[in-house]
């Protein structure tokens, strides 16, 4: 089975809101100190079962991501997870790009690639965390689409989804080519690549696809391609008043817990 | 502008909560305007329930019944959104951000030729301009995107707007759309649904919440939280550690990614209050921290906390909300 797994570099989100720093006129995230670049969180689960299907039915996982050439240092990780291939769509012309044009990108690079029988996206970006780009894909490539799954099972030509629903989850059957996009669970946890597959990664050459090795529609990426407007971003107020509730032992402390709970008619 | 269309949907014999939610934010964005509101009601058998679309607040009710919308069918589900919307003409579009909205929304925009904003939590219309507000950054930033043109596909949070008080005096018009859904978009199946709800009020819908992190160390300790839910008729809900350990199922998280939910109370146990956990809590009324670390950031949005082990505190808790509560 081939398959593209598409991975966004972003700058760690799990630092505490306390250091986070955005520049409003940009409206951009700001690097905090000793904040570093990270594949995006749910874009290594969906490595991950690329790679476990691959273990299973054979084939190439190809990692992409578009981004800065730093973004790189995701696809060299990519690699040493076990990725056969990895390839970086980089262009200064790319600008003002909202998930549309990063849609119409990434497709562009996977036609490039070849013929793909399934295409696997993070079911949210850790930056904007839309869950555009994965659905809008799909359409770019005119293929099915499933969101939100976790884990993939071959069946002949076909395959078996597990999809996170509201309440539980669901089996869905679905031919290929397929996009889907990919949450976490117990099953796919990113494995540590072991030292001989980083130093392997590290020599592995990596193309750089500009606009001009790919087959594109200016219209929909060009400046002015959006239909709307980031206006504003802000860092949100939050008032922080705590009450804690001290005592002598643990259980005292339940107990006055309880008590203030029934003061304040919450129980 | 030319109208506002929300989705409504079947879900277990009647229209779901979330159709309501989008018919209260529709109103507030096309009053400014003097637009109308329609409510697409996909469905197979759907006439006995456009009134109640009526009654909280369409002037307008597209109804596009067929046999393949019976169940959520993506591929068939588009296709009839698509129809309706090229029949209808709508300049913006709302859909729930829940599992089905999230993955028709982006790909309807694409159909249209539309913008799109996603994970909506309020709305304003300023100067002649709706102004959408999302978070982003995991919830450490808000962002407010604007239009630059119609049409424009819309998905709201869940729970982040109320539906409207119902006005049983209300009714409007009702327009068929003629669908044709060939067979071959119902390739895409379900063949089988799990329900992992525990037992007692669903996690949405509860008043009080309990959720459960990594510092509870592991499935057991759910069962205690469990029990502190069923005396309190509330629900345990988890953080993203939990349910990615498989403590709980996946279903169950709460936060960015998973369920957001309105309770009265939420009690926090074992959970460091990493922002993408707290974008699904606020819109609880009041924050309980039971937590070991004084630093833990969920100090710092709880109005009540125990800096302490949850082993100790919770058992004891109980006991003594059985005795308050005479259960
Ligand atoms: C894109 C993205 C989306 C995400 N979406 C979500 C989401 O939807 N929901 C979500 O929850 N997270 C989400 N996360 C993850 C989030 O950033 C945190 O990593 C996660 O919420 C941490 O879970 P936790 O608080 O249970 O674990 P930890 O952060 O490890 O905290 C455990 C806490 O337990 C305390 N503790 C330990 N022992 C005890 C004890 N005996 N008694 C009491 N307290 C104890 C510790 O002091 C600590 O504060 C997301 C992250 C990203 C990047
Ligand atoms: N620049 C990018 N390069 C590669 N993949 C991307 C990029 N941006 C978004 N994606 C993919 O789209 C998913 C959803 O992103 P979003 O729509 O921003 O939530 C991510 O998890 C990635 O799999």
């Amino acid at each position: 089975m081939d398959i593209v797994v598409c991975i966004k570099q972003v700058l760690d989100p799990e630092i505490p809101a306390s250091q986070f720093k955005i520049d409003p006129v940009s409206k951009r995230q700001v690097q905090a100190d000793g904040q570093g670049l990270v594949i995006s969180t749910y874009d290594e689960h969906a490595l991950e079962v690329a790679l476990k299907l691959k273990e299973q039915v054979g084939g190439r996982v190809t990692a992409l991501t578009l981004g800065e050439p730093s973004a790189t240092s995701a696809l060299r990780k990519a690699l040493s997870m076990g990725a056969d291939e990895a390839a970086l769509v980089s262009d200064q012309a790319f600008q003002d790009l909202d998930a549309k044009g990063v849609a119409h990108l990434l497709r562009a690079a996977i036609k490039k690639i070849g013929t793909v029988d399934l295409v696997l996206c993070g079911c949210e970006s850790a930056d904007w965390g839309h869950r555009t780009v994965g659905p809008l894909l799909a359409e770019e490539l005119g293929i099915f689409c499933v969101t939100f799954a976790t884990r993939i099972e071959p069946k002949g030509d076909r395959i078996i989804l597990r999809k996170v629903v509201e309440d539980g989850y669901e089996l869905i059957e679905a031919p290929l080519p397929l996009l889907v996009t990919i949450t976490s669970d117990e099953t796919n946890v990113p494995r540590y690549p072991k030292v001989k597959d980083i130093m392997l990664a590290a020599r592995k050459p990596i193309p750089t696809w500009t606009a001009k090795d790919l087959s594109l529609d200016g219209a929909k990426i060009g400046k002015g391609s959006s239909k709307i407007e980031l206006r504003q971003l802000y860092i949100p107020a939050r008032e922080a008043r705590c009450e804690l509730i001290e005592g002598e032992t643990p259980e005292e402390q339940a107990e006055r817990l309880a008590f203030r709970l029934r003061e304040l008619k919450l129980l | 502008m030319a109208g506002i269309l929300v989705l409504a949907r079947m879900e277990g014999g009647s229209v779901a909560r979330s159709g309501f939610e989008l018919l209260g934010a529709a109103r507030s964005l096309a009053e400014p305007f003097g637009e109308r509101v329609t409510a697409a009601l996909l469905g197979k058998e759907t006439s006995a329930y456009l009134k109640t679309l009526f009654v909280q607040g369409a002037d307008l009710v597209a109804e596009a019944s067929h046999p393949s919308l019976g169940t959520y069918a993506p591929e068939a589900y588009l296709s009839a959104l698509e129809q309706i919307c090229r029949s209808l003409d709508p300049s913006m579009i709302l859909l729930s951000a829940d599992s089905i909205g999230r993955e028709l929304a982006p790909r309807l925009a694409h159909r249209l030729e539309a913008g799109i904003v996603a994970e909506v939590i309020d709305v304003a219309v300023t100067d002649g301009i709706p102004h959408l507000i999302s978070p982003a950054y995991g919830g450490k930033a808000m962002s407010v995107f604007t239009p630059k043109g119609y049409p424009l596909v819309v998905t709201l949070k869940p729970r982040a707007f109320k539906p409207l008080r119902a006005d049983e005096s209300k009714h409007g018009e009702v327009v068929e759309i003629d669908l044709d859904l060939p067979p071959h978009l119902l390739q895409v199946k379900v063949v089988e649904q799990v329900k992992e709800e525990a037992a007692g009020v669903k996690l949405e819908d509860a008043k009080i919440v309990i959720g459960g992190g990594r510092g509870l160390g592991g499935p057991e300790g759910f069962q205690v939280l469990e029990q502190l839910a069923k005396l309190l008729k509330g629900a345990v809900g988890a953080s993203r550690a939990a349910t990615d350990a498989g403590w709980v199922p996946t279903s169950w998280q709460i936060g960015q990614t998973g369920k957001t939910v309105g309770p009265d109370l939420y009690i926090a146990v074992g959970i460091s209050g990493a922002t993408q956990h707290i974008a699904g809590v606020s819109g609880a009324k009041t924050i309980v921290a039971i937590n070991t670390d004084a630093e833990a950031p969920i100090f710092k949005i709880a109005q009540l906390g125990i800096v302490g082990d949850y082993k100790k505190i919770v058992p004891r808790l109980i006991g003594k909300c059985k005795e308050l509560l005479g259960r």
